[in-house]
């Protein structure tokens, strides 16, 4: 259901504000969203200040840069530095992205730094994704074939393979999912971007032979026809994919094979 | 549904201003179910002018000097780019749904077609009626 705030225990309070590194010129300001499980407080922003003369160029840098540095106990997913693993996605200056493609410089003022939003936090920069990775498997994501095997391998034109092309390279990241505003009021029936860019990125793959039975899954009231082709995923995704334009496409072939 | 909220866990901030940033393409969105609301109200405004025709005189000229007066006129003022607003928004989404169009920067200029375009149809309403 539609929903404007926040429930009672994630209302956000002040929360700490951290010394200044000495003798530093160039300070930027940094606000990063806490909550810890185990001390029973509601969520609250710390503010941190960092010397930009001795910080990497990326949001990322920025953060383990903090937890190195200032506050050990600042937590936040990271792995690959390089946009490839979708671990670090947060939200950052008011979008979804991942913290290690994004540049401090892309930052207008000072850095705040929320959870994805609307999710489950699991401690600080961390939301619980098991829903959503739920939402993903419900899709199928395989190879669906019913005819023999073949001797080698299952072969694909150069054309078919094009027609991946601006969706194998989603890397689960959550980014549009939760930037999506249907899918903070209705995520729990509703697929979302994500899933749905999976699910037909497997619908036009031309090995795949299930499709009916995909579009049969996904033909639902609340599954699919929630996009109200908002944008906000395509606008947000850091690899720069439109799962829009995916979601539209399906929505395309419903009609298609009623007509 | 996969239970995620083991320990009270909090929901994290989403609210479009303070914590999403709004885009061109969400809020000429959520304007298209904002006018097409609003359309639903005018089309109220109008049955209650007719019901008081139908009723009695006093009620007529009651409603009558409510719906042409200055707040009245404004009301219409607004009512009528709400409703040329939500038929572009409308127009959008058929072009959308023939697969046209669906990438971000045109889907933008096409939001700000929206706006210009509604206003201008207003501005012809206007000289025409």
């Amino acid at each position: 259901m539609v929903q404007f705030t926040l429930p009672k225990n994630s209302r956000i309070t002040a929360g700490k504000t951290w010394p200044k590194p000495d003798g530093a010129t160039n300070i930027r300001k940094f606000q990063i969203y806490r909550w810890n499980p185990d001390n029973g407080e509601t969520p609250r922003v710390d503010t941190y200040f960092l010397d930009m003369d001795k910080c990497g160029p990326m949001v990322l840098d920025a953060l383990i840069k903090i937890k190195n540095e200032i506050d050990p106990t600042l937590t936040f997913r990271r792995s690959c530095r390089e946009g490839i693993c979708g671990s670090c996605a947060m939200n950052i200056d008011g979008i979804n992205t991942l913290a290690c493609i994004y540049g401090l410089d892309e930052v207008k003022g000072d850095v705040k730094i929320y959870p994805l939003p609307h999710m489950p936090v699991v401690k600080d920069l961390i939301p619980d994704l098991t829903h959503f990775y739920a939402q993903h498997a419900s899709i199928m994501p395989w190879l669906e074939t019913k005819t023999n095997k073949p001797a080698k391998e299952w072969r694909q034109s150069i054309e078919d393979r094009k027609k991946l092309d601006g969706l194998y390279e989603c890397v689960m990241c959550a980014s549009c999912s939760t930037s999506c505003p249907s899918y903070w009021w209705n995520g729990d029936r509703y697929l979302g971007p994500a899933a749905l860019l999976h699910a037909y990125r497997w619908i036009i793959d031309s090995r795949d032979e299930a499709t009916g039975e995909r579009l049969d899954e996904l033909e639902d009231p609340f599954k699919l026809y929630r996009c109200h082709t908002i944008m906000n995923c395509a606008k947000t995704c850091p690899k720069g994919l439109n799962p829009a334009k995916a979601i539209a496409h399906i929505k395309q072939m419903m009609v298609e094979r009623t007509v | 549904m996969a239970d995620v909220n083991r320990g009270n866990r909090p929901l994290s901030p989403f609210m479009i201003g303070p914590y999403y940033r709004p885009q061109m393409t969400s809020m000429s969105s959520i304007l298209v179910r904002i006018t097409g609301i609003a359309s639903f109200g005018m089309v109220f405004l109008v049955v209650c002018w007719l019901l008081a025709a139908a009723s009695s005189e006093t009620a007529y000229d009651w409603v009558n000097w409510l719906l042409t007066s200055f707040v009245g006129d404004l009301i219409f003022l607004l009512g009528t780019w709400g409703i040329w607003y939500h038929v572009l928004g409308r127009l959008r989404h058929v072009v959308w749904d023939f697969g046209y169009f669906l990438d971000v920067e045109t889907s933008e200029k096409m939001g700000w077609g929206m706006f210009i375009g509604a206003t201008v149809l207003t501005l012809i309403t206007i000289i025409a009626v």
